[in-house]
Parts: structure tokens; C-alpha cells; sequence
């Protein structure tokens, strides 16, 4: 990382704040952190539609709302779909002289379940479709808002209020869905992953999305101190533990080409990131040690397709 | 000048003649030829418009939320599972109060599947807040589909519109169809100019959500807009009727005055009740109709001043109730007997489902049951009969 970024910060990231104070969010909750970053850089110039969850819940209770840009929530598995529509109707409405010729940038936002689950197929969808526009999935690894259930995002062995761990369960059953694998199937211009833990890295590549001819995927790992069971000034110490270990790399596919934007080498034992989450606290050395084994060969496979031997 | 076409592609061809902006639809039987067109009809150049080939319904009219949201006169088209894939969204964009129009070609509701007509489909969408009218040949298509627009955008209403046509029945037949003229239609429907729309220039936001202090009063807020657009409504209909020269009301009746026994239908089922009223007058038997064009609003007061001084009113429905007492517009009748206190015998028949022909004489053989009904001749024990069912 960048020598004495304390220094000059303030001065490389916008002022302009577009997800303001008031807001109902959990103390150190890194998904609104991350979001807070992402749009100072997206701007003013921006309309969001945003997917059923916490981001949707914690800010915009009538007749209130947190949110300085145009801003739209309709359904939990639908914001892909409903900013196709934004990013159509301002197309047509441009061409036609009936709205400023401007560039307008569209912003879709749904949490792990809105995205890897019930969203999938609207996602999915719009990738196809190649709508000018980026998709942020803030992913806090369950549905947190409803009470911590496990998603297709929850990671081997959490346990959660439906994947509780117990005398025959290990809790979480299954590896986590590779959803930068998904998005970047569709063969789109931008995929990256990004951890608030990291904002400028995080920053570099909303820009990037922002840029994108075409759809752009973004894949933010949210910690959420409620849901993993961790105090919540530690928020920012386990999203930098998820990138230490491996666990979560960070890296972007542009126009199809992988690049690692940090490469955190040699990786922390994940033992590390596992021990102090309540939501892994029940796991014994033989699953840290399957997992140890798993989060090595992705992390493998990352390199190799960065081709970085 | 009349023009001979199946009646879907007149139906596109009327959301072109609205200058219609954006299209979000997903295929279905039987409203693929209207969605088809359409298509047709951007890829020409002949409508200049956006159509997001969205990959189901569900997405289709979450589309249409975004193109409305963004200001642009926004058309959809859908049949049964269609619809009740989208049935979730259908409540969000009425509560967002987005004038989307949308056409239905009415399709029975799986299982066992079914692709032709009936009511099912849009009697399960019967209360997620839309204006609902009811077409019963292509010219009514035509027209409703261009008034709707005005409906939906009227400042005064703000609503999305779902105009019915049966499926097949409707839709895939050859009609003579009188076509309006563009000019004349771009008087009676100026560009949309929405009230809010998602832009930078205005932030907003739009779809929060309300806790228990005030859901009751946005929801309370949003049926007053619905019963408040009903005077709307018969105004629109009216300037359509003196400026196109066809008769549009929310109600018609047919043989009505001198008849004691009416029957009360909609869509293209009302063509075989008309023939059957005619074959009746000429054995000297007089039976009248009501056509309930407009649905959702329901039009009591105007319903009830037609059948105060009715003896037998016969209430065709659609659609099966699933348990409940009667079929869904039969229920909304006897709602209305009750509170405007008239006093008519009331009898349900539920027709044609799943595409299962009904023909004149079926009709005849209901009013000739319901008056031998009246004179206690005959008493059934159910609340509703099945034309035509092999019990």
C-alpha cells in the first residue's frame, strides 16, 4: 500500500457525501462503509436501484431516507431488472431530447442473498443483455437483515440462524458460490472483487466500473460484526484478515484479463481470520485444516489466472 | 377506413399509434403476437422506442418499474403464469403510482396447463391495485389501449392500466379494425409528463418503507387515488367517444330497458350472450345485458342504478372461486344488491374455462332455467353452477 496515505487522503477522495449520517445501520457495519466509498466515487450523476436487505432497510423508513442521489427500491430479487429499465428509459428518453444530454450512471445493489440467490436470474439477465451499467453485490455472507440465514455466500462451517451448527452439523455445509466466476461468465467488460478493509483499492476499482463499456461487476466482502459474531470495532481488522489469508483475494478481470490488485503473499493461516468469529467458534483443527486446503487451491487458481506463478 | 388484422398485432399497433417509449416483455402464449410485433415494429424504425427482452416476467415488470421510474411511457403485455410471475411486482408499481399499461391476453391459470381462455389469470390479479378494463372485440382493444394511456398518465390518477382481451377468443382472430389517425391521437395523448421522475438534476427517493405508523395511511392514501380516478375515467372515455366517434362508457347494456332478467359479463364472451339475447326476442322472450368494461375501479353506483328495478340478474364468471362462495364478479354483485338494497333474484354461472366453448345456446339455456328458477320451479342447491361440466 501507498507510504503515508494518512497524509493525503483526505485529499484524494471526495468530499461529497452521498449516504448520510442518520441512517440505522449496526455499529461498524462495513457494508454501508463500503457503499459510502463507492458512491462518493460514482458521484452525483447517479441513480440507484437497491434489492430488499440492510442497506435498503437501515436507510429509508417513511418519510426519511439516507440517500442524496436518485434512488429506487422495489423488490428483493429485482434490481438488476428494475435498473435495466432505468438505464433503457433514460436511453430512449436522451435520444429523444426529453431529458439533458448527460451521462447518467445506473447503480444496482443487493446483498449475497439478493444476489447470489433470488436475484441470480435477474442479474444474470441484465449481464446478458449488456445494460450500461454496475451491479455492486455487498456481500455479508447471510441474510443478516432477517436474522443471519444462511445464503448460497455463506462460507464452509458458519454457523447461522438456518445453518445452526449442532452435534451432527458442522453448520454451513456447503463452499461458497463463486460469484465473480458467475459475473465474469457472462463475458463483461469489468468484474472485481473489493473490501472497504482496503478503500482505496476498493476506490480504484468503482472507477474502473464506473468506466466499463458495458456491464460492470463488482463483489464487495462486507464484514458485518452482528452476523459473524465479532465486536464491531473489529470490523476493519477481518476484512484486512479475509484478504491476509487468502480467504477473500482481491483481484479484478478486466475485458476478460485477471489481475491480483494486492497480493497479500505469504498468505496468513486462515486460523487466523477462522478463531474470534463467533460464527466459526465450534469448528475443530480438522475443518480449519479442509478449509486451509480449499482457500489454498483458490488462491492457486486466482495466481494462475492472473499468471502470476 | 376499416382494415382487416388480427387483433394482436392491433393491439402493438396501438401502443405505437400511443408513441409508446419503452417495452419490457417476456413470450408467452397468447400474447406472443402482440409481443412479437412490437418487436417488429422497433426493428423497423416504425416505433421509436427501447425493448428490454428481459428474461422473465417477473423481470419484465421490474423493468417497466425502472422505464416508467425514468419518465418514459412504458407498455407490457402478458398472459397467466406470466402474470403470476410478475404478481409481486404488479402491487409495487401501482403503489409507486407508475402509469404503465399493460396488455393481458387472458389465459387459464395451470394446473392441469392450459394456454387458452378463461379468467383466471387476471381475477387472482384482481386486487393489486391497477385499473382493470375489459375489451370485448378488436376495436375496443384498439381504443382501450390508447385511452388507457391518457388514464394511467392523468395527474389526477396515476395508475398502471391492464387492458383484458381474451386469449385466442380475442386476440388471434381477424377483425375489421377502424384505426384512428396519429395526429388525432397525439391530441388526445400528449407526450407523458410525469411528476417525479429518478434523475440527478431532482434527487428522490422512491419505494421506502413505512412502519406501523404509516402503512395504514399510504395504503389508505393509495385507494382513495383509485376511487378517485373512476369520475376520471368516464371523462376519458367520454372525449374518446366525441373525438373518435365510438361509444365507450364503463358500462353498456344491450336489450336492457324492457328485459327483467339480465345477464352481467365481460370480454368477448358478451358477443355469444348478444346473439343469444337476439334468438330469444325472436320467441318473444326479452333478456338484456350488462358489459363491465371497467373492472377495477368497480363501478357500483353506476352497476346499481342499472339494476335497481331488475328481477333476475345472472352473473357469468370466468373463473373458478377456489373454495369461496361464489365467482369472483358474481361476488362483487351481490356485494353491491346489498348495499343499494335492490331486491333481484342473483344467479351464478361460471363459463368457459380453459378455452371450453360457450355458445348462444348455452345462454339460452340459462335464462330459460333462471326464469323457471323464479317461478320455484326449480331449486338448486349450490350457489353457482358449472356450464357445461361433466360432473
Amino acid at each position: 500500500m501507498l507510504p503515508n496515505i494518512e497524509i493525503y487522503a483526505p485529499n484524494v477522495v471526495p468530499k461529497e457525501e452521498f449516504v448520510v449520517s442518520g441512517h440505522r445501520a449496526c455499529q461498524g457495519c462495513a457494508e454501508v462503509l463500503a457503499l459510502r466509498h463507492a458512491l462518493k466515487i460514482f458521484g452525483k450523476d447517479t441513480i440507484i436501484a437497491m434489492a430488499t436487505g440492510c442497506m435498503e432497510i437501515i436507510s429509508t423508513p417513511l418519510p426519511t431516507t439516507a440517500w442524496t442521489q436518485p434512488w429506487i427500491h422495489v423488490a428483493f430479487e429485482n434490481a438488476a431488472a428494475v435498473a435495466s429499465g432505468i438505464e433503457a428509459g433514460l436511453r430512449i428518453l436522451r435520444k429523444k431530447g426529453k431529458i439533458p444530454d448527460k451521462d447518467i450512471h445506473i447503480v444496482a445493489i443487493g446483498g449475497d442473498g439478493g444476489t447470489a440467490d433470488i436475484g441470480l436470474q435477474a442479474l444474470s439477465g441484465a449481464l446478458e443483455r449488456y445494460h450500461k451499467f454496475t451491479y455492486i453485490c455487498v456481500d455479508n455472507e447471510a441474510y443478516m437483515n432477517t436474522g443471519i440465514q444462511r445464503s448460497s455466500s455463506t462460507p464452509y462451517g458458519a454457523s447461522t440462524t438456518t445453518s445452526p451448527a449442532g452435534k451432527v452439523s458442522i453448520g454451513q455445509q456447503t463452499w461458497k458460490k463463486d460469484m465473480v466466476k458467475i459475473a465474469a461468465a457472462h463475458n463483461i467488460p469489468y468484474v472485481a472483487t473489493a473490501c472497504p478493509s482496503y478503500p482505496f483499492d476498493l476506490i480504484e476499482k468503482v472507477k474502473q466500473a464506473k468506466m466499463a463499456n458495458g456491464p460492470s461487476y463488482l463483489h464487495f466482502l462486507s464484514v458485518c460484526p452482528t452476523g459473524w459474531r465479532i465486536p464491531s470495532e473489529a470490523a476493519i481488522k477481518y476484512g484486512r484478515l479475509a484478504v491476509e489469508t487468502g480467504i477473500f483475494p482481491l483481484y479484478e478481470i478486466k475485458d476478460g484479463k485477471y489481475r491480483i490488485t494486492y497480493n497479500p503473499e505469504p498468505l496468513r493461516p486462515v486460523k487466523d481470520y477462522l478463531k474470534g468469529q463467533g460464527r466459526f467458534r465450534h469448528l475443530t483443527d480438522e475443518h480449519i485444516e479442509y478449509i486451509q486446503k480449499r482457500t489454498n487451491e483458490h488462491w492457486e487458481e486466482i495466481k494462475k489466472l492472473a499468471s502470476l506463478k | 377506413m376499416k382494415k382487416g388484422i388480427e387483433v394482436s398485432i392491433a393491439a402493438s399497433e396501438a401502443a405505437k399509434l400511443a408513441r409508446v417509449e419503452a417495452i419490457a416483455a417476456y413470450p408467452i402464449t397468447p400474447q406472443t403476437h402482440i409481443v412479437e410485433h412490437l418487436s417488429d415494429i422497433v426493428a423497423n424504425g416504425e416505433l421509436d422506442a427501447v425493448y428490454v427482452t428481459v428474461e422473465s416476467e417477473h423481470s419484465a415488470m421490474s423493468a417497466c418499474i425502472g422505464t416508467s421510474a425514468a419518465g418514459a411511457r412504458t407498455f407490457t403485455s402478458t398472459s397467466a403464469q406470466g402474470l403470476e410471475l410478475m404478481h409481486e411486482i404488479l402491487f409495487i408499481a401501482s403503489a409507486l403510482r407508475l402509469p404503465i399499461v399493460m396488455a393481458v391476453a387472458n389465459r387459464a391459470l395451470s394446473a392441469p396447463l392450459s394456454i387458452w381462455n378463461d379468467h383466471s389469470d387476471v381475477m387472482a390479479a384482481r386486487d393489486c391495485g391497477w385499473i382493470q378494463l375489459f375489451c370485448e372485440n378488436g376495436q375496443e382493444v384498439v381504443d382501450t389501449i390508447i385511452m388507457a394511456f391518457r388514464i394511467a398518465e392523468d395527474h389526477r390518477v396515476l395508475l398502471p392500466v391492464m387492458v383484458n382481451l381474451d386469449g385466442f377468443q380475442l386476440s388471434h382472430v381477424v377483425e375489421p379494425i377502424d384505426f384512428p389517425d396519429q395526429k388525432d391521437v397525439d391530441k388526445f395523448l400528449p407526450d407523458y409528463k410525469p411528476l417525479y421522475t429518478l434523475h440527478p438534476d431532482r434527487p428522490l427517493t422512491m419505494g421506502a418503507y413505512a412502519t406501523p405508523e404509516l402503512y395504514t395511511e399510504a395504503k389508505f392514501a393509495q385507494e382513495q387515488a383509485i376511487i378517485n380516478s373512476l369520475p376520471v375515467i368516464k371523462e376519458i372515455l367520454s372525449e374518446y367517444s366525441k373525438k373518435f366517434k365510438r361509444k365507450y362508457n364503463i358500462l353498456e347494456t344491450y336489450n336492457f330497458e324492457k328485459s327483467d332478467t339480465v345477464f352481467i359479463a365481460m370480454g368477448s364472451v358478451n358477443e355469444n350472450i348478444m346473439t343469444a339475447i337476439d334468438t330469444l326476442k325472436k320467441d318473444k322472450k326479452s333478456c338484456g345485458l350488462v358489459k363491465v368494461r371497467l373492472f377495477r375501479p368497480f363501478p357500483d353506483a353506476e352497476l346499481a342504478a342499472l339494476l335497481e328495478k331488475k328481477k333476475n340478474v345472472i352473473v357469468i364468471d370466468r373463473a373458478m372461486p377456489a373454495g369461496g362462495m361464489n365467482g369472483p364478479v358474481y361476488n362483487e354483485v351481490a356485494a353491491l344488491l346489498r348495499r343499494y338494497n335492490i331486491k333481484a333474484n342473483l344467479f351464478n354461472y361460471i363459463v368457459g374455462l380453459g378455452g371450453r366453448d360457450v355458445l348462444p345456446e348455452d345462454f339460452i339455456s340459462v335464462y330459460d332455467e333462471v326464469v323457471k328458477a323464479k317461478k320455484g320451479k326449480s331449486k338448486e342447491k349450490t350457489n353457482y353452477k358449472v356450464i357445461g361440466v361433466r360432473a
